[in-house]
């Protein structure tokens, strides 16, 4: 990173986090508290000590870091999705992983009834009864898995229908063909179940308010795991960017990396999803911010834009727990209008300063 | 053509076969190529010329390995899909038209992916690397605007840069499409400089051109018409001269002037008859 610009944007990523989880676990069903006083200073009220600690340790904490490494995700996600489609309107969701999740979620709502309804059931109530969370974890825990399995098969058709990695237009083009479909089969689904309209619904907009430290482990794992491959094959995505043709005269293998970074695409999106739901505009918003900073090479971009999405993430789950408390909003609906109004700003600020220029 | 036949004394830098290709998919596919035979000599500049159409990019992305086709092409010596890819890159750069979609890279990051096949994997851009980048951004003056991104700069601004991003490889072939779009009479009057530079320095130069007062500087000039090899001869010769006329209808005039050859078109109503008469 030789961008003093770079390296700024990587420590205000750092302190920004650190301070949002810092006032993440201060925001509940009351508005804001200031809970890190029991916490650090436990000798001056055992009682609240106590209380504090469990609200704290059991549900903000994990929430508030995993929006964090889903946000991480999304934004990382985002970046290679923009590099390797060569295109600054491309989203993670863009191969079909949002639809196949929908669908995969719709399914198993479908197979486990109306009752799994749990998922949005408690979407507005503010924090999560740790009763409930505790006796359906099992429903839970296939619903994040018919997600997964959803967005992955979704990648794969979109794979086979494109016959590989190796032209990305077709690559594009099958991806919206596998979204219209499965999107077309999902509200098929919703129209033979309809008791599951309403968990579906909470799904679509997305919400962090059911992260407990499983998905947080899992997503700070996966996130590991998508950085460090990304960061091997950016050198990939640079050369691309001068064109296929210039690539491979550079002596790039392109085919077998592009396919590793379809994988990384994948899994980046299907775990956040599984977990998170489907969380707007987070993976298009983050790259274009950081590159309104800095222009840089992939390494760093993809590096940043992950920090930077996970900021974003984590920003907008503690505006939503706390905007209109004791109620939430869901997490996805204010990165939407957020995430949307940001863009809107930076491409007519853009403007201003080219004189139009594209 | 054939080498083995002929036995001359020079050496060959790439070698061309029946080389065949069709672009386009399915029932749209159209042959661009049909069977051509060449052998490019190293340390000379050859240039590729003939009309729009003709199979001159087609054919250079063949020679430069970067597109599949039917026959056969060697790389000094050495059958191109025997070569590894980094190998290859780093005995032959090529620099393609105008497609890059690289706007945020700084200019000195794009010039930088020149060193791609010479760096091992993951390791820092070593001295030698930074020597090299700079010397050719320094050659294509592009040096002052390292910092900038490429999308701040006007298409002959990227050209140059692109230029020394290929450059950068310093391979012992290096194939250009295209090398003088956007750029200003000036900035054509260096990029020639560079490649009489290169060849000095024994470096085999292969560009594909429009303006062919230009691509008459070159050693030697292989002009394509209708994905044929037309004509492959010293770019001085008359016969040259006479083949170049032909492919273009007979639209154009070749002339010397002050020790050059100057090309022009011909005014379609004017003289159609009036070829190659060097006053």
């Amino acid at each position: 990173m030789t961008q003093p610009r770079a390296w700024w944007l990587l420590w205000a990523g750092v302190l920004c986090a650190m301070v949002l989880t810092a006032v993440g676990i201060c925001v509940g069903s009351a508005g804001f508290e200031n809970l890190l006083q029991p916490l650090l200073q436990p000798e001056l009220d055992p009682g609240r000590s106590a209380m504090a600690q469990q609200i704290v340790w059991e549900i903000r904490l994990p929430r508030t870091l995993g929006a964090w490494a889903a946000g991480a995700l999304l934004g990382l996600a985002g970046a290679v999705a923009q590099g390797l489609f060569r295109n600054p309107l491309a989203d993670p969701y863009l191969l079909g992983s949002a639809s196949g999740a929908s669908l995969g979620v719709a399914l198993a709502l479908a197979a486990l009834g109306g009752g799994a309804g749990m998922l949005g059931g408690n979407m507005m109530n503010g924090s999560v009864p740790v009763s409930v969370f505790s006796s359906s974890v099992w429903v839970r825990l296939g619903l994040t898995g018919a997600a997964f399995c959803g967005a992955v098969l979704a990648v794969l058709l979109t794979l086979v229908l494109s016959r590989g990695v190796g032209h990305t237009l077709r690559l594009l083009l099958a991806g919206v063909v596998v979204g219209v479909v499965l999107g077309a089969m999902t509200h098929l689904v919703l129209l033979f179940s309809p008791d599951s309209l309403q968990a579906m619904q909470a799904f679509m907009l997305g919400s962090t308010a059911f992260v407990g430290w499983t998905s947080c482990v899992l997503m700070a794992g996966m996130w590991c795991v998508c950085v460090v491959v990304a960061w091997l094959l950016a050198r990939v995505l640079d050369g691309l960017s001068l064109g296929d043709a210039t690539a491979v005269s550079l002596g790039l293998p392109i085919v077998p990396m592009r396919a590793a970074l379809v994988a990384v695409l994948a899994l980046a999106t299907g775990t956040a999803v599984a977990q998170t739901g489907l969380i707007a505009f987070v993976g298009l918003a983050a790259p274009h911010l950081v590159r309104s900073v800095v222009k840089t090479t992939h390494g760093n971009l993809m590096l940043l834009s992950s920090l930077v999405g996970g900021v974003l993430l984590m920003a907008a789950d503690t505006l939503a727990r706390g905007l209109i408390a004791p109620q939430e909003l869901p997490v996805g609906v204010l990165t939407a209008v957020l995430g949307g109004g940001y863009l809107l700003w930076l491409m007519h600020r853009g403007q201003a300063h080219e004189g139009g220029r594209a | 053509m054939n080498i083995s036949t002929q036995n001359t004394p020079e050496k060959i830098a790439i070698s061309a076969h029946s080389v065949r290709v069709s672009l386009g998919n399915g029932s749209a596919k159209s042959p661009v190529l049909h069977g051509v035979s060449l052998d490019i000599v190293a340390g000379q500049w050859t240039s590729i010329v003939g009309p729009n159409g003709a199979g001159k990019s087609t054919l250079l992305k063949v020679l430069a390995g970067v597109l599949p086709h039917g026959g056969t092409v060697s790389l000094l010596g050495r059958d191109l899909p025997n070569i590894a890819h980094r190998e290859r890159a780093r005995e032959l750069a090529w620099l393609g038209q105008n497609e890059t979609s690289a706007d945020d890279l700084t200019v000195w990051d794009v010039a930088m992916l020149g060193r791609l096949p010479h760096q091992s994997w993951l390791s820092a851009p070593s001295a030698i690397d930074h020597a090299a980048v700079e010397s050719a951004l320094r050659a294509t003056q592009a040096w002052d605007w390292r910092c900038r991104s490429l999308g701040q700069l006007s298409g002959g601004e990227r050209q140059r840069v692109l230029l020394a991003r290929a450059l950068a490889v310093q391979a012992r072939v290096l194939l250009m499409d295209e090398p003088l779009a956007n750029l200003d009479p000036p900035h054509q009057s260096d990029w020639l400089a560079i490649v009489q530079e290169l060849v000095r320095q024994g470096t085999t130069v292969v560009s594909v051109l429009h303006e062919i007062s230009i691509a008459l500087h070159a050693d030697t000039v292989v002009v394509i018409d209708k994905g044929k090899l037309h004509h492959h001869g010293a770019s001085g010769d008359a016969a040259t001269h006479a083949a170049l006329t032909r492919v273009f209808d007979g639209r154009i005039a070749i002339h010397q002037l002050a020790g050059q050859w100057v090309v022009v078109p011909v005014l379609a109503q004017a003289h159609p008859i009036v070829q190659e008469k060097s006053n």
